[in-house]
């Protein structure tokens, strides 16, 4: 396996009373894809927002490139590399496309002009060439989603953080994104992935890690993931592994 | 130069001319209220309207700028440029000071309104009482009317001065607009979470926007100073010049370069048909700037720049489609 570029060391968070994380553990090689699967409510999100700098963690450490970056606030790791999408589309409603990813593009470019023209190449390589001058507020689902892509490409990260960017897209637009981001991942940048359409993270996916109720539940190739009793019972309940398997009539 | 800079140079030529033509002191007395009530709301813009941190105390800066001008040269008989320029600086110390605390505290929305609020008004009751400030009893700057000492014989000489500052606080607003902090800025007011996430320091970008918002604001103070040559707490840091600055940059259009420039002068004229028109009735002028306020904020809420930017798309649009039938029509 290559070297990590990031890692994530039994980190924990608990809101009150509830324990979202309990020690949860990942690592995702350098200029690999690595997925991120689990049930509702596994916790996916949160340790997203823990390693972009969001939230902090309870417990535990996040390693990136060598540096320790526990509790470094979100900004800061974006200046290191860290890039993320949102699960829920946040654009800036009242730009356009092109100064949406213009603001991106800013942290490598501080001028004005540079950082439009920045945008404008990282559109036309998600497909939003046509869209450029469109308010953000006016765009599809389809086309929010690959604005948050843009947007977080225009940062020239090393790690791009991606939650959930293929959800409520029809089958015809994921194949679309698919191979939008294997050609992310072929410049060079590590990729990790929160997905909730199995198909396209098993494709992508070089690695999973498997969340449930915020713990590491496993963790392999795709096939072997699928395979894995402790997950099937995971998304389908206590027993369905057994009734699966024994070819039952549960 | 770009569109924007033609269009400032145009405006500003056009205000210029205007003691040419016109040498009424009562037209002038207006233009310069009006002008200075544009320059205070440019300043609010550039917090409000850039940053969408909506300010009710903006008092607070109006009035650091007009005590610092009036006591530096009543007390301490300092030149009054100087003291203007130090009055700039400590508006915007105080704008600084004020957003540190606020913005730290992740202050937002109505809160942030409330608390820029307490602050303009704990400011106005230190300031009633201070000593330093005249307390109750206010400050008088010494009538002096030489140009060495920020005073002119002519208000002509008066509103080219104070057409200068507006002149710079378009400037600058232009300037946030085309640059990377004028981006950030923008990108923290539609949405903190996602300008994070793209690397802006939000509370950075926020601080230097109500740093230059003081700033601009604490001009408009001591230029009141020179202009009026009094100054006491209720005119430094009351409400009014907060309810001023916010109104003009609203009713004009919230981030746009123009909108208080635009909304200062819709304001007060309106203010003074209705004087005209009642007979001087006291209040009526803040009944008239409500149903101004109501009326915009119901049919035009990017306010009059944003509706003329609209009429402007509009005829260009249909402009167009006549052209391509046209040539339809041709071809």
């Amino acid at each position: 396996m290559a070297e990590a570029l990031l890692t994530v060391e039994r980190v924990s968070k608990r809101f009150g009373g509830l324990l979202a994380l309990d020690a949860a553990s990942l690592a995702a090689p350098a200029g690999r894809i690595t997925g991120l699967i689990g049930p509702n409510g596994a916790g996916k999100t949160t340790l997203f927002a823990i390693i972009s700098g969001f939230l902090r963690p309870s417990d535990g450490s996040i390693r990136y490139g060598g540096d320790e970056v526990t509790g470094e606030a979100a900004h800061l790791l974006a200046r290191r590399g860290i890039a993320r999408t949102f699960q829920i589309v946040q654009p800036f409603a009242a730009l356009s496309v092109r100064d949406n990813i213009a603001v991106g593009a800013h942290l490598r470019h501080r001028a004005r002009k540079d950082a439009l023209a920045a945008a404008e190449r990282v559109a036309s390589e998600v497909g939003l060439a046509e869209l450029l001058d469109r308010p953000a507020a006016s765009l599809t689902v389809a086309a929010a989603k690959r604005l948050e892509l843009a947007r977080a490409l225009a940062t020239g990260p090393k790690l791009l953080l991606l939650d959930e960017v293929l959800a409520g897209l029809n089958p015809a637009e994921i194949r679309d994104v698919v191979p939008a981001v294997r050609a992310i991942r072929d410049r060079g940048i590590t990729i990790v992935m929160v997905e909730h359409v199995m198909q396209a993270v098993m494709t992508l996916a070089e690695h999973v890690y498997v969340l449930a109720e915020g713990r590491v539940i496993a963790e392999g190739a795709p096939s072997e993931i699928t395979a894995d009793p402790k997950v099937i019972e995971a998304y389908l309940g206590r027993g369905a592994a057994a009734k699966l398997g024994g070819g039952g009539h549960g | 130069m770009s569109r924007g800079l033609v269009r400032i140079a145009i405006v500003v030529a056009v205000l210029a001319a205007v003691p040419l033509v016109v040498t009424s002191n009562t037209v002038l007395n207006f233009l310069i209220v009006a002008l200075l009530i544009a320059l205070v709301g440019q300043g609010w813009n550039v917090l409000g309207g850039y940053g969408g941190q909506y300010s009710f105390g903006h008092a607070a800066f109006f009035g650091t700028g007009a005590y610092v001008t009036a006591v530096l040269q009543v007390r301490y008989g300092a030149n009054a440029w100087a003291a203007f320029a130090l009055a700039i600086a400590a508006g915007a110390l105080v704008g600084a000071a004020i957003g540190y605390l606020t913005f730290r505290t992740g202050l937002k929305g109505s809160y942030f309104a409330l608390v820029t609020l307490a602050f303009a008004e704990v400011l106005r009751i230190i300031a009633s009482v201070a000593p330093i400030t005249g307390a109750g009893v206010g400050t008088l700057v010494r009538l002096d009317l030489r140009p060495e000492v920020f005073q002119f014989q002519s208000r002509a000489a008066f509103y080219w001065v104070l057409l200068a500052l507006v002149a710079a606080s378009l400037l600058v607003v232009h300037a946030i607009a085309h640059t990377r902090f004028g981006a950030r800025l923008v990108a923290v007011r539609e949405n903190e979470d996602a300008a994070a996430a793209l690397g802006v320091d939000a509370m950075r970008v926020k601080l230097g926007a109500m740093t230059v918002s003081a700033a601009i604001t604490a001009a408009g103070g001591g230029f009141y100073v020179q202009y009026f040559l009094f100054v006491d707490a209720g005119i430094a840091y009351g409400p009014w010049i907060s309810v001023e600055a916010l109104l003009t940059a609203i009713i004009g259009g919230v981030g746009t370069v123009f909108g208080p420039l635009i909304g200062a002068l819709v304001v007060k004229s309106l203010g003074e048909i209705a004087k005209v028109a009642t007979g001087g009735a006291p209040g009526l002028d803040l009944v008239i700037y409500g149903a101004v306020l109501i009326l915009v904020v119901r049919f035009a809420p990017h306010g009059i720049a944003g509706a003329l930017a609209n009429a402007r798309a509009w005829f260009a649009r249909r402009l167009g489609w006549r052209a391509a039938l046209g040539d339809r029509a041709h071809g």
